[in-house]
């Protein structure tokens, strides 16, 4: 967190597309008349994704006018809310998290590879493709240390594959998300350790082949514990109570 | 379990709370804070005010509430939520308990820890609640060893002088400009340590209230510029008195420090100005030290030069012992009053000239209708009642800036109040029906052909509300008389309800009213005195305080000007007889509602010059015809005796609303001319204002449109 202020430089003026503008106007009548200001987050979200990833002073502007509000009213959220970009961001915009799992697991190395590949922090590199920050908690800690790039999680970073993404990026190609160390979602690197034993999945041929049982996928397929495995936790209804309990007040 | 609550299913429930070990009943609603109030029990506070709405950001008022896991915060805790004790007895608050001493040193140790110890150099010092409430509720000492937070300065106008560091975020500011002032210029951006105060893009503040935030900051975060460095508030000697640069009569009260006035401040005066006055009201003061006539003059060989009160007065008997009574006409200013006015009139009376005249703005309203068609009849605590209200010619953000508040918060039975405006197109900051330019309009109201009409008629309390704007047009007699038929026809005359209101300019137009300082029977020439002076039919004009007329029109008349400032009707005179401001003399104004105040001397005039009604006195010695009275006294007993209501300050006497009731039977016929605005530039509207830097600079900014900041302002 820090001091927040508009950039120094401001394009001339602001305008929606005309495809953001219906989505906007659609946006707008979501609420009822004299409501219109709660479509304010939307519309700045749509407004920094057309700017390609800031809100500009003129942005700013365009959105308080056509919710009838105060500008300062929209000032105060733009400066609030963090995610609102105050000043131009690269094509790929990087937040690394910083939080206590990835900086424990490494993130201070995914920055400085940030420093080093796209320069100090908050600033745009100078062929206008990277700039990167710092944030909190992204929510991916079983994955970290981790970085968002643009829309996209990449996670199980480490410098050389780090290094990596930048440099096919910058290069134009497509980096696949996800864990970048070969491992399925958050599932374990080293393959499953829970689940093995074979004998419960003996019954089961839907499933892929032995030693790769899948995940229970309902609460039904799911195996109650201490049972045999052909007894799964379906649900059961509940008998209705016979009469309503009434809570007896408690003697003075 | 003991029953203790007896309530009466008939009548609200009267919470009773315990308040160190002293239990008091309680009206339904209330915040604990303000059961504390109510108890005589003192809880620190900084982001709560009485007026605004409640932010609970500061923390500082929390107090242990026996049964509660944590202290809660008085000011946002309501006392119907408060649960008994579980032996039965009532909610027990402690205020002076460990816990709450513990809360309360612990907020301020949080609130100083970015806070600049620089009381020294603070002009707050000496007036801050964050001083005050550390001595009484704060620790001995703070543990932050850290790095203090530091914040930009702001610009915020000419008027506001910031020193952010010393912000502690308590959002009153942010809360009074869009509450009371009705405008969204301030704001705080950013969020937790960073937050901070500010404008969009730091323009100054517009609205011309924005003063009225430095007096609300507990910190010395806003300070009055002007008043920078001048002096500390224990050096100041504080008079109460009567505000005049609008015709509210807004509590104030002057600062002065030996000859000079530093500053004016708000009173507190719930029937008309609750807490707050005009930018204009406030700032002022430095006008009453420029320009100042301290000395009278009189016109030798074309010139004014320094002349003695002996020969000024001669020169004034040569002048009328050779003239009819007749050719002598009085006009007093806005800012006239009710004593001094009372004594010129005698003055001219007791020579013979039935011609004198307070409404130099040419208003068209004649006191001889009844008290009624020229006061604000609903007064200012009445407007919460109105269900719907209809401006004519006016623009009440510019003429009576405090108003503000009472109509954006005002609400009918189907949500906002309705108001209607008819005139000049102004932005009122509460939503406003625009209507129309001029009379038509008005007429359409009146016969009920118009839509806003049926609004107006279907409001059980409706009100009109006739500006300066329309009175004053050369029209403004039969406009008056159709305002008074369209409140007849909208039901704003019926049962004890007066809906039918004048909004004046002038402080002291309605004392002129009263007093019937207007042309009497016999008078000379029908049209203004101005125009018969230019055509000279008058030969001598008195101007009492007179500015605002076209000085350059009285033709060859003798113009004698008594005031305070070297202003327009100065450089007209021939004798010019210095008087006193409004600081510097006990004078009675009566506000727009018919209320009779009365303004205290805090200094002294400067140099020669004397309290008005001693300059007349003086003059009537000279001039053979000694007024019957030798002091302030006599003169109010002989007032209160021509005008009784004069005698009843603080109050407003209802004026008998049959006035209106015949004032609507007159023909009314206006024109077509669209109504104007009186007022042209807010900021320099009197002699006093005009004379004033701090005005002058406001007026600047105004005519300038949003300003930026240049980085070597303020």
């Amino acid at each position: 967190m820090s001091v927040r202020r508009l950039a120094a430089e401001q394009p001339e003026g602001f305008a929606f597309t005309p495809e953001n503008l219906d989505w906007a106007k659609a946006e707008i009548k979501k609420y009822p008349e004299g409501r219109q200001a709660s479509a304010v987050l939307s519309l700045l979200w749509r407004a920094q994704e057309q700017m390609g990833g800031w809100i500009s002073e003129p942005a700013l502007r365009a959105v308080a006018d056509m919710l009838g509000m105060a500008y300062i009213r929209v000032y105060e959220i733009v400066t609030f809310y963090t995610m609102f970009n105050l000043a131009p961001v690269g094509r790929y915009y990087v937040q690394v998290c910083g939080t206590t799992p990835c900086m424990l697991r490494g993130a201070e190395d995914i920055k400085d590879a940030c420093r080093k590949h796209i320069g100090p922090k908050d600033t745009v590199s100078k062929d206008g493709m990277f700039s990167w920050t710092e944030v909190e908690c992204l929510g991916a800690c079983v994955n970290a240390p981790m970085a968002q790039i643009n829309k996209y999680y990449y996670e199980d970073l480490t410098p050389e594959n780090f290094e990596s993404i930048l440099k096919r990026l910058r290069k134009g190609e497509h980096v696949e998300p996800g864990p970048q160390n070969g491992r399925k979602t958050s599932a374990p690197l080293s393959g499953p350790n829970t689940l093995t034993d074979a004998s419960i999945y003996a019954n089961d041929t839907s499933g892929p082949a032995f030693g790769c049982a899948g995940p229970a996928l309902v609460d039904a397929e799911a195996k109650r514990p201490g049972a045999a495995a052909n007894v799964r936790e379906a649900a059961v209804p509940k008998p209705p109570l016979k009469k309503p309990s009434v809570k007896k007040p408690r003697p003075s | 379990m003991t029953a203790f609550v007896e309530t009466d299913p008939g009548s609200p429930p009267m919470p009773k709370i315990i308040i160190d070990d002293t239990e008091h009943d309680f009206p339904d609603g209330i915040t604990l804070i303000q059961a504390c109030d109510m108890a005589g029990v003192e809880i620190p506070r900084f982001c709560y005010h009485e007026r605004l709405s409640i932010a609970g950001n500061c923390r500082m008022c929390l107090v242990e509430v026996v049964g509660m896991p944590k202290p809660v915060a008085s000011c946002a805790m309501s006392v119907n939520d408060l649960r008994p004790n579980r032996d039965g007895t009532p909610p027990t608050v402690l205020t002076q308990s460990a816990t709450t001493r513990k809360a309360q040193e612990g907020t301020l140790e949080f609130l100083l820890i970015n806070h600049p110890l620089d009381c020294p150099i603070c002009d707050q010092g000496g007036e801050c609640d964050l001083q005050d409430q550390t001595m009484a509720f704060g620790f001995d000492a703070g543990r932050y060893q850290d790095n203090k937070r530091a914040v930009e300065d702001k610009y915020l106008g000419p008027l506001i002088k910031t020193f952010m560091t010393r912000c502690i975020h308590c959002t009153r500011c942010v809360r009074f400009m869009s509450e009371v002032a009705g405008v969204q210029e301030l704001g705080a951006i950013g969020r937790g340590e960073d937050m901070e105060i500010t404008t969009y893009l730091e323009h100054g503040m517009h609205s011309n209230l924005s003063g009225n935030v430095v007096d609300l900051c507990p910190v010395g975060a806003l300070t009055a510029k002007p008043y920078a460095f001048l002096a500390r508030p224990w050096e100041l000697t504080k008079t109460p008195s009567i505000d005049v640069m609008d015709a509210l009569g807004s509590a104030i009260r002057v600062d002065a420090r030996g000859r000079e006035v530093l500053r004016i401040l708000p009173r507190i005066n719930d029937a008309v100005n609750e807490e707050w006055i005009s930018d204009k009201a406030r700032h002022v003061w430095d006008g009453l030290r420029t320009q100042r006539l301290d000395r009278p003059y009189l016109k030798r060989n074309g010139k004014l030069e320094p002349a003695t009160w002996d020969e000024a007065f001669a020169a004034i008997a040569a002048k009328l012992s050779a003239l009819t009574a007749r050719s002598l006409a009085a006009i007093a200013g806005d800012l006239a009053a009710a004593e001094d006015m009372y004594a010129l009139k005698e003055l001219a009376g007791g020579l013979g000239s039935p011609n004198v005249d307070c409404r130099q703005d040419g208003a068209k309203l004649d006191p001889s209708l009844g008290r009624a068609t020229y006061l604000f009849n609903t007064t200012i605590g009445g407007i919460e009642d109105a269900d719907a209200v209809l401006f004519v010619g006016t623009d009440p953000r510019v003429e009576a800036p405090v108003l503000t508040r009472a109509f954006s918060v005002g609400t009918s039975s189907k949500g906002l109040l309705p108001v209607g405006l008819i005139g000049t197109e102004v932005d009122l900051t509460y939503p406003c029906e625009y209507l129309g330019a001029g009379p038509e309009t008005l007429a359409k109201i009146a016969d009920g052909s118009h839509a806003f009409a049926k609004t107006l008629q279907e409001a059980e309390k409706p009100m009109i509300v006739v500006g300066p704007g329309s009175a004053c047009a050369p029209d403004g007699a039969a406009v008056l008389a159709l305002a008074a038929k369209a409140a007849k026809k909208m039901g704003a005359l019926t049962g004890g309800w007066n809906g039918f209101n004048v909004l004046h300019t002038a402080a002291g137009r309605v004392a002129g009213l009263d007093l019937g300082f207007v042309p009497g029977e016999g008078r000379s020439r029908r049209g203004g005195h101005v125009r018969a002076a230019g055509k000279g039919d008058l030969k001598v004009v008195y101007l009492l305080g007179a500015d605002e007329i076209d000085a350059s029109r009285l033709g060859d008349a003798f113009v004698i000007y008594q005031g305070s400032h070297g202003d327009r009707g100065a450089h007209r005179a021939d004798v010019i007889l210095p008087g006193a401001a409004y600081t510097e003399k006990d004078g009675t104004y009566v506000n727009t509602e018919g209320r009779a105040q009365m303004t205290t001397r805090a200094i002294f005039p400067p140099g020669e010059a004397r309290e008005d009604w001693t300059i007349l006195r003086a003059l009537s010695g000279v001039l053979g015809r000694p007024l019957p009275f030798d002091s302030l006294q006599e003169l109010r007993a002989k007032m209160y005796a021509a005008c009784p209501h004069l005698a009843l300050l603080d109050l407003v006497e209802p004026a008998d609303a049959a006035a209106i009731e015949k004032l609507a039977g007159k023909p009314a016929k206006p024109g077509k001319d669209r109504f104007g605005l009186v007022i042209e530039d807010y900021y320099l509207s009197n002699p006093v204002a005009r004379a004033s830097a701090i005005m002058a600079s406001l007026s600047a900014m105004h005519a300038g449109g949003p300003e930026k900041a240049t980085g070597t302002d303020g």
